[in-house]
C-alpha cells in the first residue's frame, strides 16, 4: 500500500519585485510517497528553495494546493504551520543553522522544548538523536568547537528529534569539503534507509543520481523526472 | 514552552551578555534606588519632625501672643485664670528675651525665659545639678537662674556654676540649677538658653505683659475642648481680634508638618519615579537591538516550530528579567544608600516594605510595557525572511 505524504497541485509562487513579476514556481505537481528519497536538482534561481519552503511550511503558494499527510494547509492558521513545522518537518539547511549560544545537546532539545516535553524526556530523546549521528560525545559542545561536519549532523539530529513526516535538506553539502560531504549525504541514506522521507536538493549530480527519484527544476517548472516513478 | 524555560532562557543570555545586561539595568538599578533612598529618608525626616514636636511635651497647647490692636498685651494673672478651666493641668505664661548675659570669663548674648514652675512639668525637663524654678522664687521675684546645659559650659568651663553669679543686663542672679542635656529641635535649643523666674523677668524687662502661654491639657482626650475654651477667652480678652494671638496645639502642628514631609517624600519619589522611566526607555532600546541582532536565531526557532507566543514570550520575559533584576539590585543600592544618607543626617534608618514591593512591581510593570514593543516586533517576522538576515 503507498501512502502519498505530499501532494502538490498546481502549485504557483509569484513575487512582485517593483512592478517586475518574478515567477519563482510556475504550476508545480508532485507526490511524494512515504519512505521515498527525492532529490531535487536544477539551475540557480530556477526555484529549489522556493519549493522546499513552501513543503516545510515555511511559506504558502500564491496559487494551487499543497496537502501534507492528508490535510491542506490551507486549513491551517499561523498557529497551525508553527505546528506541522515543529511535528511534520525536519529542516536540514545549507548553513546549519543552529544556535550559537546553545550546546550541542539544547539545539537538538529545541524542538522538543516547543513540543512541551518534559526535559528528562526530552533530554533522552536528544541523546538518542545524537547516538544516531554519532556524537552522543559531543553534546556539550558549542556549535564553534564542531567541525562544519559536526555541526551539520548535529543539525540532522535536531531535524530528526521530533520523528518528522519528511526531511528536508536544503544543499546540506555546500558548505562541507566533498570528504565530509559525502559522509553527511551517506548518513541522511542511512536514515532514508530507516524508513525516513527524504528531499534532499542538490547540486551534485552524482548524489542526485544516488537517489531513488530526480526531479529536475528549470525557470520554476518541473522538465524533467528520473528513476523509479 | 513553559515560562520556567524561557526564565531559564533569559537567565542564560543575561548570563551571556554580562556587561550589556548591566548596562542595560543601569537605568532601572538608579531609577529603584534613588525611589528607596529618598523615600527612606523621607520617612526619616518626618519621624525626627515627629518626635520633635512630640518631645515639646504631650497634649501641649501654645499660645502666642502677638499684640496687637486696643489690648496689646495679656497679664501673668490673666494667663493664669486659664488654670481654672476644667481640662487644663498646667499653665506656664513665658516671657522671654534675647539680651547680654556674662560670667566672670565672658559676656554673651543669650536667650533668656522666664517662667514659672510649672514650665518644668509641662515640658518634661530633667535638672542635671541643683534646682528648679520654685513657687516662692516667683513669688518673691527671686533674682535665681537654672541655665542650659551648653551655656553653662560657656559661661563657667567645667567648673561648678551652682551658687555662683552671672549678670544679666547688670543685675546679679544666682545660678541654682543646671538644666540636663536636651535634643535640640528645629524650633528650639533649650540646651543654649537661660531660664528665670517670670515675675523677674517681668521686671528685668520692663513688661507686664507675657509673650507666650503653655498650656497642657489633662488627657489627649481634652485637648480640644481646652483649646476651644482658651481661644473663646482669648478672643473675648482681645476684643475679636484674633490677629493678636496665635493658638495651637501638637497635633495642630503633627498635621502641618505631616504635611509638608509627605507631599516633600512624594515629590522626592516622583523625581525618582521619572527615572525608572527612563530606565525603562533603555531596556525597550537595548531589546530593540537585541531583537535585530538575534532576527537568524528567531528564523530558526520559527522553522524548527516554534509559534508566535513562544517568540513573544521569550523577549518579553527577557525584559521583564533585566528590569525584575535591575529593581532587586536598585533595592539593595537604594537600602545602602538611605542607611549611609539617615547616618550622616542623623535621621533614623526607616525602611518601608510598601515602598520596596511598589518599586520592584513597577519596575517589572516597566519589563512589561517597554518590552511588549520589540517583543512582538520579534514575533511578528516572516520566517524566511528572518532566516536570510545576515
Ligand atoms: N522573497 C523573494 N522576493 C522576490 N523574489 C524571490 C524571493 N525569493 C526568491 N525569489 C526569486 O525566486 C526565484 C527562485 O529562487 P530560489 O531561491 O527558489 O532558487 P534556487 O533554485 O533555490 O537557487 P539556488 O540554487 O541558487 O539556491 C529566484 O529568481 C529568486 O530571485
Ligand atoms: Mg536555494
Amino acid at each position: 500500500m503507498t501512502q502519498n505524504i505530499i501532494e502538490i497541485n498546481d502549485v504557483s509562487k509569484i513575487y512582485h519585485l517593483g512592478g517586475e513579476v518574478v515567477k519563482a514556481l510556475d504550476g508545480i505537481s508532485l507526490n511524494v510517497e512515504k519512505g521515498e528519497f527525492v532529490a531535487i536538482i536544477g539551475p540557480s534561481g530556477s526555484g529549489k528553495s522556493t519549493l522546499m519552503n513552501i513543503i516545510g511550511c515555511l511559506d504558502v503558494p500564491t496559487k494551487g494546493e499543497y496537502a501534507l499527510d492528508g490535510k491542506s494547509i490551507k486549513d491551517y492558521n499561523d498557529n497551525g504551520l508553527a505546528k506541522v513545522r515543529n511535528e511534520k518537518i525536519g529542516f536540514i539547511f545549507q548553513q546549519f543553522n543552529l544556535l550559537s549560544r546553545l550546546t550541542a545537546l539544547e539545539n537538538v532539545e529545541l524542538p522538543l522544548v516547543y513540543q512541551g516535553i518534559e526535559a528528562k524526556e526530552r533530554r533522552q530523546i536528544a541523546m538518542d538523536c545524537l547516538k544516531r549521528v554519532g556524537l552522543e560525545n559531543r553534546y556539550t559542545h558549542y556549535p564553534n568547537q564542531l567541525s562544519g561536519g559536526q555541526q551539520q549532523r548535529v543539525a540532522i539530529a535536531r531535524a530528526l528529534a521530533s520523528r518528522p513526516s519528511i526531511l528536508l535538506a536544503d544543499e546540506p553539502t555546500g558548505a562541507l569539503d566533498s570528504k565530509t560531504g559525502k559522509e553527511v549525504i551517506e548518513m541522511i541514506k542511512e536514515i532514508n534507509r530507516e524508513g525516513q522521507t527524504v528531499i534532499l536538493i542538490t547540486h551534485d549530480l552524482k548524489v542526485a543520481q544516488s537517489a531513488r527519484r530526480q526531479i529536475v527544476l528549470a525557470d520554476g517548472k518541473i522538465v524533467e523526472q528520473g528513476g523509479e516513478v | 514552552m513553559s515560562i520556567a524555560q524561557a526564565v531559564k532562557m533569559a537567565l542564560k543570555n543575561i548570563y551571556t551578555n554580562k556587561l550589556r545586561s548591566l548596562l542595560t539595568m543601569l537605568g532601572i538599578i538608579i531609577g529603584v534606588a534613588a525611589v528607596i533612598a529618598l523615600v527612606s529618608i523621607g520617612n526619616g525626616a518626618t519621624t525626627k519632625v515627629t518626635d520633635q514636636v512630640k518631645s515639646l511635651g504631650s497634649n501641649l497647647i501654645n499660645v502666642n501672643i502677638q499684640g496687637r490692636g486696643v489690648q496689646r498685651s495679656i497679664s501673668y494673672d490673666q494667663a493664669m485664670s486659664y488654670k481654672n478651666i476644667k481640662e487644663v493641668k498646667y499653665v506656664s505664661p513665658i516671657l522671654s528675651a534675647n539680651t547680654n548675659v556674662s560670667s566672670e570669663n565672658i559676656t554673651k548674648k543669650v536667650s533668656i525665659d522666664g517662667i514659672n514652675d510649672e514650665y518644668q512639668k509641662i515640658r518634661e525637663y530633667d535638672v542635671d545639678y541643683g534646682r528648679f524654678i520654685l513657687p516662692i522664687d516667683v513669688d518673691y521675684r527671686q533674682k535665681v537662674a537654672v541655665l542650659g546645659s551648653n551655656i553653662v559650659y560657656e559661661l563657667f568651663g567645667s567648673s561648678n556654676p551652682i551658687g555662683n553669679y552671672i549678670k544679666i543686663n547688670g543685675s546679679s542672679y544666682k545660678v541654682v540649677g543646671v538644666l540636663a542635656e536636651k535634643e535640640a529641635s528645629m524650633m528650639e535649643n533649650i540646651n543654649d538658653k537661660i531660664i528665670i523666674p517670670i515675675s523677674s523677668a517681668q521686671r528685668q524687662f520692663k513688661s507686664a505683659g507675657v509673650n507666650a502661654i503653655y498650656i497642657q491639657a489633662t488627657s489627649e482626650h481634652t485637648v480640644e475642648a481646652a483649646k476651644e475654651k482658651i481661644e473663646k477667652k482669648l478672643l473675648k480678652y482681645f476684643k475679636n481680634d484674633d490677629d493678636s494671638f496665635r493658638l495651637f496645639n501638637q497635633q495642630d502642628m503633627l498635621k502641618t508638618m505631616g504635611t509638608i514631609t509627605t507631599t516633600l517624600t512624594m515629590a522626592l519619589g516622583g523625581i525618582a519615579g521619572i527615572s525608572l522611566v527612563v530606565g525603562g526607555i533603555g531596556i525597550m532600546n537595548i531589546m530593540l537591538v537585541s531583537v535585530t541582532e538575534r532576527t537568524r536565531e528567531i528564523g530558526i526557532r520559527k522553522a524548527i516550530g516554534a509559534k508566535k507566543r513562544d517568540i513573544l514570550i521569550q523577549f518579553l520575559i527577557e525584559s521583564v528579567v533585566l528590569s525584575t533584576i535591575g529593581g532587586i539590585i536598585g533595592v539593595g543600592v537604594g537600602l545602602l544608600m538611605a542607611k549611609g544618607a539617615s547616618s550622616v543626617l542623623d535621621l533614623q534608618f526607616v525602611v518601608s516594605l510598601n515602598t520596596i514591593l511598589l518599586s520592584v512591581g513597577f519596575s517589572w510593570f516597566v519589563g512589561v510595557i517597554f518590552g511588549l514593543y520589540p517583543a512582538n516586533k520579534a514575533a511578528k517576522m516572516n520566517p524566511i525572511d528572518a532566516l536570510r538576515y545576515e
